[in-house]
């Protein structure tokens, strides 16, 4: 079971819950398997939950990284 | 939408895929265990960039594809009580059992309901006084969630509101497939959201005892196709995180504690293979007055189901045209076998996404 | 708070007071000299008829309800076939129970969305049900129009060559009645894109020749592609970087696992026409509201009879098929 979607919290709610944006949508997702979430920070939403924060700093790098074998490679 | 687009670049994904065939040594087959991955790979037509020298095989990765008729009989025989409403998530509607599918029992007066979270399902039950049985399907991903969800209904003292637990786990059915004699990979391309749960060390049993590579992919196809060339260029067999902004090597804490909290692992069978020890999450014995799998039900003659070749497709044996039932017999519309219900199962992908069936 | 009850489609008392006091003054008409059959003056020519029942549920959405729906799907109906829509007919199935308010909602709107499209209800019927027999209001239409000589648009009309349209974004509709359905609480900004298209399509007949339209409705754009290319014996061929999607209805699509290209529309066609007037018919279709972002998503070429291709972002060939049956939000 995988489809999971970034979303990019917007606001923290009482009861362990939070308002999320998914990039053009809106929904209240659960915090009960995450800590340490707050605005502006990403998360993995599943199932109505965030499953995983989104490291962004490893995004980033994960990105250069993909981005530098197109320009070695060439075929841009 | 950010973490996401960017990781769907024509030039990058294409790039990736020329570097990859050219890695491969002539041939390379890597197997991925994900039916996310199955449907993401189809709909961008990965494996056309990467054919003939790099081969992608679709492994036992649906965990819908896999449940047994017998659970899935359980589940419509549960749901079929009169005072019960049947919640599950979409992906579970068409699955045939011995005698039809949750469909065909909602069309025989059965009250089931499609929910996006096991939350909405706690929300049903606290708006009846039917018990409200919550289908749990899914891999670690999903157990966490569902487990979240019990612990929160035990909290608020709901008394109606039930789990049929059919959870499985990745790490053991991956141990019985690479236990396998005829099992030759060169790499596994290992689920990403999974991994986000249960971590990137659990897997170092596959390169360490097993000898094979191993990395672990994000969904968009710059993630799938960087993790297809990290095997590619590996020298020798380790697990690598393709997908690290999502997967840490212990995984999320977190997630685990309350899915063991919940759950305990048991042995179940698998669709198609054969019973994997361990490999199943069943409600813990503490919380068995929520367990709707201990209820007594009456339970139809299991269907024999000769023809039926998921099994082999499963372990990566054969190809879906290669059996006899593919797109004739067995259709999106009439399936016989989880691989076509399912709408990333193996089968129902390549005929929806590819031209093999014409 | 009034409710609809059996006695109100009884035939009796009860019924004259619904149709004299709520049915007529919203629709027009009158309860004393109400006819058991229309009599209409059509000018010569051929008549197009068609008929449509409308369920959806829930009753009210985002952008619309049943009665904008039963009015604007029957209209188009008429206008994919090349028809100036005129006349309506209005069958009511009406759940017992329902609050004579939401009643009156309805009615609202197909009286202000007739009179917008330029169309008479003139027949009607009135039936109540018992409870549970019906989702609240059932709507069964049929519509009347007129199609000017010379006109000649069905689905057998694509042809080799031929650019093919679509008037604006796909999914709206879909994701508007799903995020309003219980269990799917997401905030999109969605609206639905239900809206009667017979001004797009005069403005396409008077700049160029159209060949083959349809609505794309249930089963989505990908459901008429499949549609166009079987009847026309046709190859189509589709850009998915054409597309336009609304950042809300991919966003949902990516929440729930739908795919855009199979998700209801109610406002939006399909076009076949000959590649020499595809930039005229696109110039007149953006000159309307409901044509605004129109945009050639793809042509009709060689190849085999029946086949819809997409070529994907990263330049792969997907074949389309047509789809099994409803989206149901996954998880996988």
């Amino acid at each position: 079971m995988c489809l999971a979607v970034p979303a990019e919290v917007i606001e923290v709610l009482e009861g362990e819950l939070a308002m999320v944006d998914v990039g053009g949508a809106k929904t209240k997702v659960s915090l009960s398997l995450v800590d340490g979430v707050g605005v502006g920070d990403y998360v993995l939403v599943h199932a109505g939950f965030a499953i995983e924060t989104i490291d962004e700093e490893e995004a980033r790098k994960t990105i250069e990284l993909i981005e530098e074998l197109e320009r070695l490679e060439g075929t841009r | 939408m950010k973490y996401v687009d960017e990781f769907r670049s024509p030039g990058v994904v294409k790039a990736l895929a020329e570097k990859t065939k050219r890695l491969s040594g002539g041939h390379a087959s890597y197997m991925e265990v994900c039916g996310t991955h199955t449907m993401a790979i189809s709909r961008s037509g990965l494996r056309e960039l990467l054919a003939p020298e790099v081969e992608l095989i679709s492994g036992p990765g649906c965990p819908v594809c896999v449940t047994s008729d017998r659970d899935i009989d359980r589940a419509i025989a549960i749901a079929s009580l009169p005072d019960v409403t049947m919640t599950t998530f979409g992906d579970m509607m068409k699955v045939p059992g011995s005698e039809g599918s949750l469909a065909d029992a909602q069309a025989r007066g059965a009250d089931v309901r499609v929910v996006y979270s096991p939350l909405d399902s706690l929300q049903v039950a606290g708006e009846t006084d039917r018990r409200v049985v919550f289908l749990g399907v899914g891999f670690e991903t999903t157990a966490p969630t569902v487990a979240a969800t019990i612990l929160q209904a035990a909290a608020q003292n709901v008394d109606n509101f039930y789990v049929l637990s059919l959870h499985k786990l990745v790490p053991p059915a991956l141990r019985a497939l690479a236990s396998q004699d005829d099992f030759r990979i060169d790499g596994f391309l290992l689920p990403g959201h999974v991994s986000a749960i249960i971590g990137s060390d659990v897997y170092n049993f596959l390169p360490e005892e097993y000898g094979i590579p191993c990395a672990i992919a994000g969904f968009e196809p710059a993630d799938i196709m960087e993790a297809v060339y990290l095997l590619a260029v590996m020298e020798k067999p380790e697990v690598r995180t393709e997908y690290a902004r999502a997967v840490r090597p212990g995984g999320n804490p977190k997630a685990l504690l309350v899915m063991r909290r919940v759950f305990e692992p048991v042995d179940v069978e698998w669709r198609g293979l054969f019973t994997i020890p361990g490999s199943g999450l069943a409600l813990r014995p503490e919380l068995s007055s929520m367990d709707a799998g201990k209820w007594e039900v009456e339970l139809p003659e299991p269907k024999p189901r000769a023809a039926c070749r998921c099994g082999d497709i499963l372990l990566g044996r054969i190809k879906p045209f290669d059996c006899p039932l593919f797109a004739g017999a067995c259709t999106p519309d009439e399936p016989v076998g989880p691989c076509m219900v399912s709408s990333e199962g193996t089968c129902a992908s390549y005929y929806l996404y590819s031209g093999e069936a014409d | 708070m009034k409710l609809v009850t059996m006695a109100h489609g009884g035939g009796g008392t009860r019924m004259q007071e619904l149709l004299s006091q709520t049915v007529f003054p919203l629709l027009g008409g009158s309860a004393t000299d109400a006819e058991d059959a229309a009599v209409l003056d059509l000018e010569a020519g051929r008549v197009a008829f068609t008929t449509d029942s409308f369920v959806v549920r829930p009753l009210f959405f985002p952008g619309g309800d049943i009665g904008k729906l039963a009015v604007c799907g029957t209209v188009n109906d008429l206008a994919m076939r090349g028809a100036k829509p005129l006349y309506l007919s209005l069958g009511l199935i009406i759940e017992e129970g329902l609050p004579f308010e939401t009643l009156e909602q309805a009615l609202t709107s197909v009286a202000e969305w007739a009179g917008r499209a330029g169309v008479r209800v003139v027949a009607g019927d009135t039936k109540v049900v018992e409870r549970g027999k019906a989702d609240g209001l059932f709507i069964n239409t049929a519509g009347v129009g007129v199609v000017p000589e010379g006109r000649d648009v069905s689905i057998t009309g694509a042809r080799k060559g031929d650019a093919l349209i679509i008037n604006g974004y796909i999914g709206d509709h879909g994701v508007a009645v799903m995020t309003e359905r219980e269990g799917f609480r997401f905030e999109s900004g969605v609206v639905s894109d239900c809206a009667p298209l017979n001004v797009l399509t005069e403005a396409m007949f008077a700049a160029g020749k159209v060949g083959a339209m349809r609505d794309a409705t249930r089963g989505g754009l990908g459901a008429v592609l499949k549609e166009m290319a079987a009847a026309s014996g046709a190859a189509i061929e589709i850009e998915e970087g054409s597309l336009p999607i609304r950042d809300g209805v991919r966003a949902v699509c990516e929440l729930l696992g739908f795919d855009p290209l199979y998700i209801a529309n109610e406002g939006k066609l399909v076009a076949s026409v000959p590649s020499g007037d595809e930039n005229a018919v696109l110039e007149a279709m953006r000159s309307v509201e409901e044509g605004r972002d129109s945009v050639t998503i793809g042509r009709v070429i060689d190849g085999k009879p029946g086949e819809v291709v997409m070529v994907t972002k990263l330049g792969s060939r997907r074949l389309i098929r047509m789809p099994s049956g409803e989206q149901l939000p996954r998880i996988c």
